[in-house]
């Protein structure tokens, strides 16, 4: 009998939590994967986040750290300063990567500092219970926009990778989907390029997923997927916004 | 004999104490922490970043420490207050570190000159939860250095944040000190809990999270009980002269330093005057001030602090009622005079 697919020796036996259509057990999966076959597991020290991603140290078979919402990438620098030659990581939602913590992931990139963000865009703060994110599209309602996010009122959703592409730190930064076989597959090896390019010291390395958010959005899984693919996607465009390795290094 | 900035000696003292990490924002009056501290860990193989913020430059001192690493950070007053999210989580997750704070007036803004002020948000706690922080108050420069080894070596030995609590104008003086060799101490535990990776073997998770209530309290009575730990093993104070004393002044940081004067005039009054200098704020030395009140020369106990009354409670809490107890404040930057003192003494002795 041949194995054609078996779980990643970078992920713990544990169930996710999450709920039916969410895609964070994709990017868990993805980055347990790229541990695995980087060989890096047992070097790596992750950031988690507050929000739903909160117990991904329950998931991830690495050694983690706990941030506070929003500090991930502090506490992924104060890792990095003193274990220079490990790999480190911070896996951020758009609330915390986005509002809370724009500050501290701004200033790692300008620092370049050699680490690599995982940043799961889904327009929505998930576990306090569907409120607006900064990355909310314009019309999306959500319970702290009950009539939709307008834009003279609260402004339009930011572009994460666009503008940190702009800064000289940044090594990496690419904006893939978890929609289908196809864009899965590209997130994974945009992942495994921006670890690839931290071992090798390059700078500050970002790769934005979008996610779904089904109970949130209040559809159901599949109509998620379409709902990403038709909103998500005209707004924030997939492709790859800064690679420093190719001629031109910037889209 | 070297004369020394409090500022500069601070930073000096940390590396000695084998501190080898430093984040930090600047802000006056500590400035001079930050920047011995660019000058010289590149020196001995360390790492001083500077941060973009307070809120950044704790939570880099949380990832530091959870590797394991010596590390400090330094503020003051209205820094610190921001620091306070990161010294929270410090606390839960149990990672040792060292804080720093040279305090000015407030609130808010306030003024860059000397205060006590952040007396309250020091030993209350001015994060979130059932935590708490030891808290190491200097008087001189030459006790400032002497303390930074132990404000170490008790963060690792209880796996808590500790506190350098001190007035502005102790960072700011110049004074000779003696630099004594300051090893960590020998008996420290091991940090096989930092995240350096798994290695083949168990993850570490460093963390302040526990969603189930009944963990969480769980977790809060371990931390309570270490805490007791601290409270039985880690009380500091210095006296002068309290013994069949028939005024007590309880002065912490400089305060303590114009009691003395305060006292020498008393005592020319024929009045015999002893000072209590609390050293550990939190732990408060509760039961040894009560000891000193309880005598029977003890007429009454009389606080003096740059705030307008926050030691005061504690000091209160210790005498409990068993002596009158006067209070000189002054606040906002400014510094009291000792006849200021001698006069709330004889106030507060009905003379």
């Amino acid at each position: 009998m041949t194995v054609v697919y078996k779980r990643s020796e970078g992920l713990t036996p544990k169930p996710t939590h999450f709920c039916p259509g969410c895609t964070h057990g994709i990017a868990h999966r993805l980055v347990a994967e790229v541990l695995e076959e980087l060989g890096i597991i047992d070097t790596t020290i992750g950031v988690c986040p507050v929000g739903c991603a909160v117990f991904l140290y329950d998931y991830l078979r690495c050694d983690m750290q706990e941030a506070a919402h929003g500090r991930a990438p502090a506490v992924a620098t104060g890792i990095k300063r003193v274990l220079p030659d490990h790999p480190v990581f911070t896996y951020q939602g758009d609330g915390d990567l986005a509002s809370i913590g724009m500050g501290e992931v701004v200033h790692a990139a300008m620092r370049g500092e050699k680490i690599t963000v995982i940043f799961i865009n889904n327009a929505i703060y998930g576990m306090t219970g569907g409120q607006m994110a900064p990355t909310t599209l314009v019309g999306q309602k959500t319970t702290t926009s009950p009539y939709g996010r307008d834009a003279d009122h609260c402004g339009k959703p930011i572009r994460i990778v666009e503008m940190l592409s702009t800064i000289e730190g940044v090594a990496y930064a690419e904006r893939c989907a978890l929609t289908d076989v196809q864009n899965v597959n590209k997130a994974k090896r945009a992942i495994k390029k921006a670890f690839t390019l931290q071992q090798q010291g390059a700078g500050f390395t970002i790769v934005e997923l979008l996610s779904t958010c089904p109970t949130n959005w209040g559809l159901t899984p599949l109509r998620a997927v379409d709902w990403l693919k038709e909103n998500m996607i005209p707004y924030f465009p997939l492709g790859v916004y800064k690679d420093i390795t190719t001629e031109g290094g910037a889209k | 004999m070297e004369l020394w900035k409090g500022n500069e000696a601070i930073g000096e003292a940390a590396i000695k104490a084998g501190c080898r990490f430093f984040f930090g924002y600047p802000i006056t009056p500590q400035n001079e922490v930050p920047e011995y501290m660019a000058m010289r860990l590149p020196q001995v193989g360390g790492c001083f970043l500077q941060s973009e913020s307070e809120l950044a430059a704790i939570n880099m001192v949380y990832g530091a420490a959870g590797c394991g690493a010596r590390v400090m950070t330094s503020s003051s007053s209205p820094g610190v207050s921001l620091k306070q999210e990161g010294i929270t989580y410090l606390a839960g997750a149990e990672l040792p570190a060292v804080i720093v704070n040279v305090m000015r007036g407030g609130p808010g803004l306030g003024t860059i000159q000397p205060a006590q002020a952040d007396y309250y948000q020091a030993t209350r706690g001015g994060g979130n939860g059932d935590y708490r922080t030891l808290v190491l108050a200097p008087a001189n420069i030459q006790e400032t250095v002497d303390l930074m080894g132990d404000a170490f070596d008790i963060a690792d030995r209880y796996r808590n944040p500790v506190m350098m609590l001190l007035d502005g104008m102790i960072g700011q003086m110049m004074e000779p000190i003696e630099w004594h060799e300051r090893k960590p101490a020998e008996d420290l535990p091991a940090k096989d809990w930092a995240s350096t990776g798994s290695k083949g073997g168990k993850t570490h998770v460093i963390n302040s999270l526990y969603i189930d209530p009944a963990l969480c309290e769980e977790n809060n009575r371990r931390l309570e009980a270490k805490y007791k730990l601290m409270r039985e093993h880690e009380v500091r104070y210095a006296t002068v002269d309290t013994e069949g004393a028939e005024v007590v002044l309880v002065a912490f940081g400089t305060p303590s330093r114009i009691a003395l004067a305060a006292k020498a005039i008393l005592e020319k009054k024929g009045i015999k005057t002893g000072l209590f200098r609390p050293i550990t704020l939190w732990p408060f030395p509760e039961k040894q001030l009560h000891e000193v009140a309880e005598q029977e020369s003890v007429k009454a106990v009389v606080t003096v602090e740059l705030s307008m009354g926050q030691m005061h409670d504690d000091v209160r809490l210790a005498v409990n009622g068993v002596k009158p107890v006067g209070f000189l404040g002054r606040s906002g930057g400014m510094v009291p005079e000792p006849m200021e003192i001698v006069d709330t003494v004889l106030k507060t002795l009905g003379r």
